[in-house]
């Protein structure tokens, strides 16, 4: 398959892109539910029959060609697909002289990648001939997808919020409610993201018959990080395509931001197979891993049990999860997706924090030099390309190629850049 | 990383060790009743709280004792115990204190359970939580979020040191993995009266004795029904069908409610006997 894009002289194809993006993926790829020592099913039993459903309905959407087009037509007709390339020299200039290009993941319908894996999970809810949707999120970027998607399908939807996350993000709520979503603030345990996860299970092992949960990210009990990678391989195929047509050749490096770590398993994959090519995960480093205030699961974690898999995560000596810090809600989360504990142990893919300030920096310089204000998410990314830019590039030689994958804009982000870089007037807050 | 508790010798493995928790469910039988098996988490009000508790409820009438490891993330618990635990997390209790708690609870004889979630004894290592828990004398464990799929180690350690083994059934449980999970169970198996989490509940489901069947008749010996009973008629109603009737939140919710201890255990003591009477009303 990989062959369809090999000659790196072809434009995408959505059709094409998508029909990969949701067929069998890479001899290098994990299916689940195992990857190495990874994944599993580590949830009540009440929850087995819908994940066996949930294998079962997904691979034969996978082999269903009405599928895969009902998806393409989508992708290209109401999300934008394919997301464009933008070569960034000005921001590249405090990249070491590299060559950086952007995936614009934030140029997509809502204003993420989430858009990607929603659809698809909402078409798998319509073929599972389930009425009701429900979904977590944390920043509200996965909520605004899935409500949205529920508008689009005519479901109903239910979105679990972390209490804290409601106040931090309180427009993000406004939005699911507008598009009919009804918001359920949680006020147990930390009143953040995780919570919001163990609420949405609680709900599913409720109203498993008449419910999909809509699940954000690549981790999860099996299929889950293996559905949503699959939704989501989509970033990377056309990327990898793009790149090779605008240079002639791969990138040598592909930075994306890693939380629960869909937007990077996204762009990670089409390239898995390219040894090149290093990949690399920027994680939520907050004040500095030092501090124990981040979220940088892979760095810092250590192995165990959360939310239904088997990975890296942020975890006291008895085992209690421990809460994470992010100036990113969307990057503000204890777990990471098994794939990338398992790209870590392997060493295809490397996992580096990104402090708060770097981040931020990243962001201001992104927004002043190229006209694009990202999510600040993805500015861990571009954090990521200023490093590595700096530390590849050598005097003489062709530049390092950087492939940055721009998951998503910073509109949401506005009022923590400003109060961050005091911006707004004095009692104008 | 070792609990509070003196571990000289590991024990060595018995692959025939009959179950604690079995022989109990056996001698009940024999009276022509279903057992009463008591949830407490461990550590609420505090650790020594939490052991009188546990205490007050074998007084009263409990044959089997189920405490609940606090942990962080919680999913198949509801609000009375997810807040129970929350308080004790809060105070400060540690795995090790689990550890304790079966020690002293055991002492008076009934068959002690831990129900667990699986981080907690990843962390600790599978091999030395098993090890540790029989060394205080627990009879086993209750897994929430472990199928018998993905427990191999624990099966291997639980062999080990003759633990039972709890594993869960529910309504959607198809009759393959009622059959894997009645093989991989020693003890009884929990069967969840409904699709849903721990908590009071008007009704019991009309699924569970459908489920008690069917399990019994994948291979099951025991089958306690636990989710939503609080009171002595949904006990005396699903004895009738069940080996077990298993009660958390109502005992959890008396302790929570109290002004004070005493009037905690107080409270406990008249809700768990008027439980242990609807289980001996059960004519069989």
């Amino acid at each position: 398959m990989r062959s369809e894009v090999d000659g790196g002289t072809r434009g995408v194809s959505t059709d094409e892109a998508a029909a990969e993006a949701v067929g069998p993926t890479t001899s290098a790829a994990g299916h689940g539910p195992y990857f190495g020592d990874f994944g599993g099913r580590f949830v009540p039993e009440a929850l087995i029959e819908a994940l066996d459903e949930l294998e079962t309905e997904w691979a034969k959407a996978q082999a269903d060609p009405e599928f895969a087009a009902e998806l393409a037509h989508l992708h290209r007709s109401y999300t934008g697909r394919p997301s464009i390339i933008t070569e960034v020299p000005r921001f590249a200039r405090h990249c070491g002289g590299a060559r950086v290009i952007l995936k614009r993941e934030d140029l997509n319908h809502t204003g993420s990648h989430k858009i990607n894996n929603v659809l698809g999970q909402a078409l798998l809810t319509k073929r599972l001939g389930k009425k009701r949707v429900i979904a977590e999120t944390g920043a509200g970027q996965h909520g605004v997808a899935t409500a949205t998607a529920a508008a689009l399908f005519d479901l109903e939807c239910v979105i679990y919020m972390g209490e804290e996350d409601t106040e931090r993000q309180a427009l993000n709520v406004a939005r699911m409610r507008l598009l009919g979503a009804e918001v359920v603030p949680v006020s147990t345990g930390s009143r953040t993201l995780k919570d919001a996860i163990n609420e949405a299970l609680r709900d599913w092992v409720t109203n498993v018959e008449t419910t999909n949960y809509v699940f954000g990210t690549v981790g999860g009990p099996h299929p889950f990080p293996a559905m949503v990678r699959d939704l989501q391989r989509i970033i990377g195929v056309e990327a990898r395509a793009q790149v090779l047509e605008l240079t002639g050749r791969l990138p040598d490096v592909v930075a994306a931001c890693v939380g629960g770590g869909s937007n990077a398993i996204g762009i990670f994959h089409a390239f898995l197979d390219d040894p090149q090519v290093r990949l690399v995960g920027l994680e939520a480093g907050g004040d500095g891993v030092d501090t124990g205030r981040h979220a940088a699961t892979i760095t810092g974690g250590a192995p165990g049990v959360l939310h239904g898999a088997r990975s890296f995560l942020l975890q006291d000596d008895d085992g209690q999860t421990i809460e994470s810090h992010s100036i990113s809600a969307g990057l503000d989360y204890p777990g990471v997706g098994p794939e990338h504990a398992w790209l870590a142990s392997i060493g295809r893919a490397e996992y580096r924090p990104i402090t708060d300030a770097e981040a931020m920096e990243a962001f201001r310089l992104l927004s002043r030099t190229e006209g694009i204000i990202p999510a600040i998410e993805s500015s861990h990314a571009l954090a990521g390309a200023m490093k590595l830019g700096r530390e590849l590039t050598v005097e003489g030689q062709e530049p390092p190629i950087i492939l940055v994958n721009l998951s998503g804009r910073g509109d949401k982000d506005v009022e923590t850049a400003a109060r961050w870089f005091s911006l707004l007037d004095e009692g104008a807050s | 990383m070792n609990g509070s508790v003196t571990v000289t010798d590991t024990p060595s493995g018995d692959l025939h060790a009959p179950s604690r928790t079995a022989e109990r469910l056996r001698a009940v039988r024999r009276e022509g009743r279903p057992a009463l098996v008591g949830y407490l988490p461990v550590g609420f009000p505090d650790v020594d709280g939490a052991v009188a508790a546990a205490r007050t409820m074998v007084d009263a009438g409990v044959d089997v004792i189920e405490l609940g490891l606090p942990y962080s993330d919680p999913v198949m618990d509801g609000a009375v115990i997810q807040r129970a635990v929350e308080h004790a997390l809060r105070g400060g209790v540690r795995v090790r204190d689990t550890f304790a708690t079966v020690e002293a609870v055991a002492s008076t004889g009934v068959p002690v359970l831990v129900m667990t979630y699986w981080n907690p004894v990843v962390r600790y290592g599978i091999a030395p939580f098993a090890r540790d828990l029989a060394a205080a004398g627990g009879a086993g464990l209750i897994t929430a979020d472990l199928i018998p799929d993905e427990a191999g180690d624990w099966l291997t350690a639980s062999d080990e040191h003759a633990l039972d083994r709890v594993f869960l059934v529910a309504p959607s449980s198809t009759p393959e993995r009622l059959a894997l999970t009645a093989q991989a169970t020693r003890g009884f198996v929990y069967a969840a009266s409904t699709m849903g989490v721990t908590g009071t509940r008007a009704t019991v489901g009309a699924h569970a004795e459908r489920l008690v069947a069917d399990t019994r008749r994948a291979g099951a010996e025991h089958v306690c029904v636990g989710l939503g009973v609080s009171t002595r008629d949904q006990a005396a109603e699903v004895g009738a069908y069940a080996d077990g009737v298993i009660v958390g939140s109502a005992f959890v919710r008396a302790l929570a409610e109290a002004d004070d201890q005493q009037a905690g255990l107080h409270a406990l003591h008249r809700v768990v006997e008027d439980l242990a009477e609807g289980v001996r009303e059960v004519r069989r």
